[in-house]
């Protein structure tokens, strides 16, 4: 199925420190499956350097399962994953974090029974140990909380606290592409607010984000362009701006009626 | 898998538990002693046992963290851990009768060696030997036995790990046979006066080295990089890979400590013991597992306390003249307190929060 682009050829918006169309993450025709089941069927997906590229669709749709398989978790059965012009589609995830991909997971995989400041550690695991500690320094600057939590064991801490945790530690890593996994999930209305603020603040310190979010109309505000899945595919792609004025996006994804 | 305390050395909760561990432990010692010196009358008797029950009590203890540290990362009950140990033992007594220790320096007259420098060096040989080998063999088992099964059905590395308990000890039967194999022993029978009782220098040595190796352990497993990056995949194996976490690699280090561990282990079993036979990995390994259960499996420091544990009932009810009587009694304490502690004594009590 071939994905209906909404602005052909439009340039996407300007990342912060590349030029338009300068790609650091490509998905072409990716075909992921989880033993029988065929989860992701031909996906392709570009991502800009210094873009915030948001993947929104429903239930089901694929989006955690691309994530998954851009940071090596899974691998495609068909079609490439290319990261800054390597294919990276056999690489193992823990190959990846070194070539640049952080991952915030869903459901934020917290290690509980590690400390605040340890599961931060454990983000910078593949930086060079004299270097974590200034790291550390910097994410607990960004989350003044987990700075007054350093020595509480991950498990113990709030919805919203573990969702920072779980991006700062994915920033630990210095990553070139971030993946976040509906960073807002189960956050109070004023959380989710600070959240994709944070958001757009590491992108703009030069960090290329790409977001899986239920939220569609707050990660379309953030974004500079977006995919919509739908059961494995791509339905529909564009810059934010237009999406969230497409008709079927606000119909399906935006709660209009 | 988890240790008594965090690793930050400003967390005050942490260093509050050691001492509070030890603390305990130190009150439980004399408390058993007490006990015991009043049941059999005998301060001297008592604190001869007391001495027997720690030095036991080690070599359990390095076993039981072979399962408890196995456990806590690929929830596997290595159920050839035992013969591990036990291959270990064969290993100690085969460099301790190798031609140049045994002929050249002198093994083979007396046996004991009396020579404090020749001692350390002999000890020093068959530790490496036996700890480096068994490191090797653990390591081999995980990569062709448990390796290609991580994705199976649990139970299916559970069967394959009786496998192996069953293929070691059959090898070592092949090649040695049945019966008891005497180990020389380098320690003299003479000792220091404690209590009035004459405890063996030798008792003093497994238990001072067992205590090195579990603080050692400790430290690196809690203080360390690759300590922390154990524990992280122990909790979480999918997450620790997102960073950057090679798990092929922090599991064949979980197998390579806990395989030198057992080593040691062999080695002070032929010393204390006397003997090294084909089958006494079974033996040994329900004991070290069950121990690793009393304490909360995957928990480091509960491994090593049941150990001790263990080693105090059997020892107590052997000072009884119940020796007979003394599986039983581990079980039925194991049992009593699986009942109001189902986790274990140090197992975490509390579900998780997501
Ligand atoms: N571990 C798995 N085993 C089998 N099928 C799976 C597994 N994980 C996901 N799937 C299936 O793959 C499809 C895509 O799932 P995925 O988790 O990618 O959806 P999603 O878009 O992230 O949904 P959500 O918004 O609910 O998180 C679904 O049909 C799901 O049932
Ligand atoms: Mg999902």
């Amino acid at each position: 199925m071939t994905a209906e682009t909404i602005t052909s050829g439009a340039p996407g918006p300007a990342g912060q420190d590349g030029a338009t169309g300068d790609v650091l993450l490509r998905l072409d025709d990716v075909h992921t499956y989880y033993g029988q089941i065929h989860a992701l069927k031909g996906v392709t997906i570009e991502v800009n350097r210094g873009e915030v590229v948001t993947l929104i669709g429903a239930n089901g749709a694929g989006k955690t399962t691309t994530l998954k398989t851009v940071c090596g978790l899974l691998h495609p059965r068909q079609g490439t994953v290319t990261f800054d012009g390597q294919d990276v589609s056999k690489t193992a995830a823990h190959n990846l974090v070194k070539a640049g991909i952080g991952h915030a997971p869903e459901g934020r995989r917290i290690f509980s029974r590690l400390t605040v400041l340890e599961n931060l550690q454990m983000g910078g695991f593949t930086r060079p140990p004299e270097e974590i500690d200034e790291d550390v320094e910097r994410i607990m600057t960004l989350f003044p909380r987990l700075k007054e939590r350093t020595y509480q064991q991950g498990g113990t801490l709030s919805g919203g606290e573990q969702q920072m945790l779980a991006i700062g530690r994915a920033m630990m890593s210095r990553p070139r592409l971030l993946l976040l996994d509906e960073p807002s999930l189960g956050l109070a209305p004023i959380l989710i607010q600070v959240v994709f603020e944070t958001i757009k603040e590491i992108n703009a310190a030069g960090t290329t984000i790409l977001l899986v979010e239920q939220n569609a109309l707050q990660a379309l505000n953030i974004a500079h362009r977006g995919y919509v899945l739908q059961t494995g595919n791509v339905v529909l792609t564009g810059d934010a701006a237009e999406l969230r004025e497409d008709e079927t996006v606000r119909k399906a994804y935006l709660g209009e009626i | 898998m988890t240790v008594a305390r965090s690793s930050s050395p400003a967390s005050a909760p942490g260093f509050i538990r050691r001492f509070r561990l030890v603390g305990y432990s130190l009150i439980g010692i004399v408390a058993y002693f007490l006990l015991l010196a009043f049941m059999l009358n005998s301060t001297a008797t008592a604190a001869q046992q007391v001495a027997n029950a720690l030095t036991l009590g080690a070599i359990y203890a390095l076993v039981a963290l072979g399962y408890t540290m196995v456990y806590g990362i690929i929830e596997l009950i290595n159920f050839a851990h035992g013969d591990v140990f036990m291959v270990g033992s064969f290993v100690a007594l085969w460099t301790l009768t190798s031609d140049p220790i045994f002929n050249v320096v002198g093994l083979g007259q007396t046996g004991i060696v009396t020579n404090i420098a020749l001692l350390a060096g002999i000890l020093l040989l068959t530790f490496t030997v036996s700890m480096v080998l068994m490191a090797v063999l653990n390591m081999g088992i995980e990569r062709f036995a448990y390796r290609p099964l991580r994705n199976a059905p649990k139970v299916a590395p559970l069967i394959t790990a009786i496998g192996v308990s069953l293929i070691l000890q059959n090898v070592i039967q092949i090649i040695v046979g049945t019966g008891d194999r005497p180990v020389p022993q380098l320690f003299p029978t003479d000792g220091f006066q404690f209590l009035g009782a004459n405890i063996r220098y030798l008792n003093l040595f497994i238990f001072l080295v067992a205590l090195v190796l579990l603080y050692g352990l400790q430290q690196f497993v809690s203080r360390t990089r690759l300590g922390r990056a154990m524990r992280a995949t122990a909790q979480d194996q999918q997450a620790a890979q997102l960073m950057g976490v090679d798990l092929n690699q922090t599991i064949a280090m979980t197998f390579l400590i806990g395989g030198a561990l057992a080593g040691a282990a062999g080695v002070f079993q032929g010393q204390y013991l006397g003997y090294v036979r084909f089958d006494l990995g079974f033996n040994a390994g329900l004991k070290a597992f069950t121990a690793a259960v009393l304490g909360g499996i995957g928990n480091l420091t509960g491994a090593a306390l049941g150990g001790f544990l263990i080693a105090f009932l059997e020892v107590f009810a052997a000072a009884n003249g119940q020796q007979r009587w003394s599986q039983a009694i581990v079980f039925v304490v194991l049992i009593v307190v699986l009942v109001f502690r189902p986790a274990g004594i140090l197992g975490q009590q509390i579900g998780e929060r997501a």
